[in-house]
């Protein structure tokens, strides 16, 4: 689904990502651990191009979404991106979250059919109004929060919720878009502690429900229990990758072995 | 203050007896019209300016489009206001063969160009006090650049510098007392044509300077309030 070849990436030259090829399969939950500073974050961004590779290819469902030429945006609403600090719109409700990019986006798409309609293409999709497309976003929004417990939230603002609510609305706000992949940069690590089960808990049943996942994580529980592989990361390479059995009871390479016996 | 009598009377005469009232009221209508499209023009012009500032400076168009920026604020920041208007109306207007545009409208478009400018900086000192985590959660769902800016960003940006604003409306109301220089009728002139129906100017004058403080105090307290109800609402969506 993804596959990353000889990606690097640095930040004013200096070398974060240092040529890094893997590949992440359909239905696969890739669980990404090491040290601060080891290029976790600026991988799983570039992944959807939201840090630009300095070089190398992200192949997204057999398209190059590194290059530049690409309408990135088109390749974005298949990749769910859920931050540390959340990222909610701090002026929009919860609703209205949610329900931003699906209405914005159809309603653009519709734009575009009509103009077609009008040059005289023949068009087989149905053309949606403006009230259409919001009724039916409403609704999916509203099973979305109803999923989640949080339904009487719907037009809170995001100032008012808890920080687990937030990044739980942020998941489902991901999910409004149907991506295909979400990317997870240590979605818990900003929750005081009381409300970490709550987000994992969300993100265990999208595992169980075939969602394909990347996480960047320090709760090594969640790697072992939902993790299909589990890479580990050090100085911009990826030093070692393994399933969660193998990865956290062999540790091959001296580095993973270190950092193990600090973190469990 | 015998004297002060005379000219009081003399005064009164002219504005209630001789139509004084009416061009009073006409000035300070294109006064307040004069700053009001021309703070709306800024505004609208200020936000295009700074997110040209702004933009991520990667391709051409972007690059070409902050140099434009820079040198158009760099303009209308570095040259007086009444250089502006007097190049604007007597350069330009009948170099570019607009003459059948009025003074009113042609002070309007002009105010609202050079407020632009100030906006602008204004502008993007509210852009860069949004977290930009706010840009990246736009951009993470497959908004463009330019959507998420105008419906996320530019909203927050607004909401901080409310206060800022206010004072261009402010610094606004008070540079619009030039527009006479081409022509155009506001309070001066409405206060002038009532000192000269009798070449009494003293009180005339008092008064339109009492006109524009209580403006100016007007809308200080308007932006006291709004600042205190957004702090409010700040809080309360906290709690
Ligand atoms: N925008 C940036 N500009 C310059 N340097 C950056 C930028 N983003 C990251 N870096 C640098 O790149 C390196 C890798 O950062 P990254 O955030 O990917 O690490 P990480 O593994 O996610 O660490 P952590 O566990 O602390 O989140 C760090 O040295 C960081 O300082
Ligand atoms: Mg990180």
């Amino acid at each position: 689904m993804i596959e990353v070849v000889n990606l690097k990436k640095s930040f004013n030259s200096v070398e974060v990502l240092k040529d890094i090829s893997t590949t992440i399969n359909e239905g696969e939950k890739v669980v990404i651990i090491g040290p601060s500073g080891s290029g976790k974050s600026t991988f799983l961004r570039c992944l959807n191009c939201m840090e630009d590779p300095t070089d190398g290819k992200i192949i997204f469902d057999g398209v190059d979404i590194a290059d530049m030429n690409v309408d990135i945006n088109v390749h974005r609403q298949k990749m769910g991106m859920v931050f540390q600090h959340f990222n909610l719109f701090n002026n929009k409700t919860v609703l209205e979250n949610i329900m931003l990019a699906p209405v914005h986006i159809q309603c653009q798409k519709m734009k575009k059919l009509k103009k077609q309609k009008l040059l005289g293409k023949d068009i087989n999709e149905d053309i949606l109004t403006k009230k259409q497309i919001i009724e039916k976003e409403k609704k999916r929004a509203m099973e979305l929060l109803e999923r989640i417990d949080l339904q009487d939230k719907a037009d809170a603002y995001p100032a008012s919720l808890s920080g687990g609510q937030k990044q739980r609305v942020a998941i489902v706000r991901s999910l409004a878009m149907n991506p295909e992949v979400m990317l997870f940069d240590e979605p818990t690590s900003a929750l005081d502690p009381e409300m970490v089960g709550e987000v994992l808990e969300l993100m265990k049943e999208l595992a169980k429900d075939g969602m394909t996942m990347v996480v960047v994580t320090h709760e090594m529980g969640f790697a072992r229990e939902v993790g299909s592989r589990v890479i580990f990361m050090d100085e911009g390479k990826i030093v070692e990758e393994n399933t969660p059995d193998e990865f956290f009871a062999n540790p091959k390479s001296d580095r993973l072995k270190d950092f193990l016996s600090k973190v469990l | 203050m015998g004297n002060f009598q005379v000219k009081w009377e003399a005064f009164s005469r002219a504005f209630f007896d001789n139509g004084g009232y009416k061009e009073v009221l006409s000035g300070l209508q294109n006064t307040v019209l004069i700053a009001v499209i021309g703070l709306a023009i800024g505004i609208v012009l200020g936000t295009l300016l700074a997110i040209a500032e702004v933009m991520p400076q990667y391709k051409t168009l972007p690059k070409i489009l902050n140099k434009i920026s820079h040198t158009y604020v760099a303009f209308f920041r570095g040259t007086p206001i009444v250089v502006q208007l007097l190049v604007g109306y007597f350069v330009l207007r009948p170099l570019l063969g607009l003459q059948t545009i009025n003074a009113l409208t042609s002070c309007i478009i002009i105010f609202g160009m050079n407020s632009g400018a100030y906006v602008s900086e204004i502008m993007r000192g509210g852009i860069n006090s949004v977290d930009p985590g706010q840009m990246e959660g736009g951009r993470s769902v497959g908004l463009s650049y330019s959507t998420t800016m105008l419906k996320i960003v530019i909203p927050q940006a607004i909401k901080n510098i409310l206060p800022s604003l206010g004072n261009e409306f402010i610094a606004l109301i008070k540079d619009t007392s030039i527009v006479s220089f081409v022509g155009a009728k506001d309070l001066y002139v409405a206060f002038k044509y009532i000192g000269t129906n009798n070449y009494e100017f003293m009180v005339p004058y008092l008064i339109m300077a009492l006109i524009y403080i209580v403006m100016v105090l007007m809308i200080t307290a308007l932006i006291k309030l709004t600042e205190r109800r957004l702090k409010k609402s700040d809080r309360s969506s906290e709690s």
